[in-house]
């Protein structure tokens, strides 16, 4: 089964959360109305809802983070279940434990869980594949391929700022073509109903094809700014410049990083996001980080809530009976 | 039976005229009104006008605090719960449309401490129908009916409000 065939249940309702590709509009709708309603919780006296009261999730990250770990680690305890950090890079596989080994041990151990960060595409897919019936694993980011929940904390943060999806004019840019935000971020946007969304990177930062998945790209940053309501910055990796796909990071700066200058050509009122961390003075000048337009500490706060919609949403997915009463 | 023709506005007025009682006998005064999506926001709205609170109205979505959650999954659609006021001290109102089980009343109390301690929470329903199974009675209720465990009574508004019982076939 593909990704976005094994992440659904016989009903349609979402039972792990792998990708954004292939979801219908309903569903990410739902998943933006629920995190508005989770994010009130953050603001209560008792920061917490009883939803997965007695229920256990184990966040397994075989690469490092920070910020989307903790994320769903709060995310996890707002929802009042219990949590286990799991850092892959010092435990049992270094001992020669395959994957399959550790996730049987953690069945064992009843966590209904599995939150997975891994360097490879199809990581989450995979785990997905091998767990039991009544265990939901939600991708926080699995190689080249897919970060959906931070696609749909920036698609939460849009809505929040401008709800009207379909008028929108969004840029993506930086390195887009190793970069797993930017493809569930395209994804998610496209099933939203934008369209007009744009890449915008050095050649060698965009990958081929790239026009399939209804984008428009531009290797010029003031020509694509013109007039866009949304500026979604990427990360660059500093490895990119290591190994020469491109020339310095002064140079990138100079051609691709977002200033006071190159923002005004956007809307007046555009919005610029980041996933953090910030290289600040390489794809983003701190003005802008730290300006008016900046929504980027929002999208960290936006970011619990879209976690807490989406585990209690592949959670509720759970085979069975219905029925409500008063 | 009268059924498909109760009064609302009827409940509603005995309802206000009980509260109005209920609230003297326990020397309570100035109170918080809390409603409980989506009918007893509703009622919560009319007591509120007839009681001229210069507080904000409350509402609570229980979703989040459903006992049925690991059984049926989340509710299709969760209004967010809205407090604008602190709570902590103050005596409250909680306001549903329908008593029934009772579930949903323990629901509503679970979430409302969340919110701070009040210093009492008075339960005032429009219908108190009989199928209760919690320990759970109305302080105050417009109406009491007993119906069968196949009789289903609900409440449609916001306006007109209408109460329709009807019977699974």
């Amino acid at each position: 089964m593909t990704p976005h065939t094994i992440q659904l249940d016989q009903h349609g309702r979402l039972k792990h959360f792998l990708t954004t590709e292939g979801l219908n509009r309903q569903t990410l709708t739902s998943i933006l109305d629920y995190a508005e309603s989770f994010a009130g919780v953050s603001g209560r006296a008792v920061k917490k809802v009883p939803l997965l009261r007695g229920k256990t999730v184990a966040n397994l990250f075989f690469e490092s983070s920070t910020r989307t770990r903790t994320t769903f680690e709060l995310a996890a305890k707002r929802l009042s279940a219990d949590v286990l950090n799991i850092n892959i890079a010092t435990s049992a596989t270094n001992k020669g434990e395959t994957l399959q080994d550790t996730l049987h041990t953690l069945e064992a151990m009843h966590c209904d869980m599995f939150v997975v960060r891994h360097g490879n595409s199809g990581a989450a897919h995979f785990i997905a594949g091998q767990v039991a019936e009544n265990v939901h694993v939600i991708n926080a980011g699995d190689g080249r391929h897919a970060h959906p929940t931070q696609a749909m904390l920036d698609m939460f943060t849009i809505r929040r700022h401008k709800p009207d999806f379909e008028s929108l004019r969004v840029a993506i840019v930086g390195d887009i073509a190793h970069s797993r935000v930017a493809r569930s971020e395209i994804h998610a946007l496209n099933i939203l109903g934008v369209s007009d969304i744009r890449v915008i990177a050095p050649k060698t930062l965009i990958p081929d094809n790239i026009e399939s998945l209804g984008v428009r790209v531009f290797h010029d940053l003031t020509e694509g700014l013109q007039d866009v309501d949304v500026i979604a910055m990427l990360r660059l990796q500093r490895e990119r410049i290591k190994n020469a796909v491109l020339p310095s990071e002064e140079e990138y700066f100079r051609c691709f990083g977002l200033t006071g200058t190159r923002l005004r050509v956007a809307k007046p009122d555009v919005i610029v996001m980041h996933p953090g961390p910030i290289n600040r003075g390489i794809e983003i000048d701190s003005q802008v980080a730290d300006g008016d337009r900046s929504v980027i500490l929002q999208q960290v706060s936006h970011g619990i809530a879209i976690r807490m919609a989406v585990m209690a949403m592949v959670m509720g997915a759970a085979p069975d009976s219905s029925g409500g009463d008063n | 039976m009268p059924e498909n023709n109760i009064d609302v506005q009827q409940l509603i007025r005995t309802l206000k005229s009980g509260l109005d009682q209920y609230l003297q006998e326990h020397d309570r005064n100035d109170p918080l009104f809390v409603g409980i999506h989506t009918g007893g926001v509703w009622i919560a709205q009319r007591l509120h006008t007839l009681f001229s609170s210069t507080h904000p109205l409350g509402a609570l979505n229980i979703a989040f605090y459903r006992d049925d959650f690991s059984r049926i999954g989340l509710h299709p659609r969760v209004t967010p719960s809205s407090l604008p006021f602190d709570i902590t001290g103050r005596h409250v109102i909680l306001v549903d449309d329908v008593l029934y089980t009772g579930r949903t009343v323990r629901a509503a109390m679970n979430e409302l401490f969340d919110y701070g301690r009040a210093a009492s929470i008075c339960l005032a329903v429009l219908v108190d129908r009989s199928g209760r199974e919690l320990p759970i009675r109305a302080d105050v209720t417009g109406t009491s009916l007993a119906l069968n465990a196949d009789q289903h009574i609900k409440l449609s508004g916001p306006d007109p409000l209408k109460l329709v019982v009807s019977t699974t076939a």
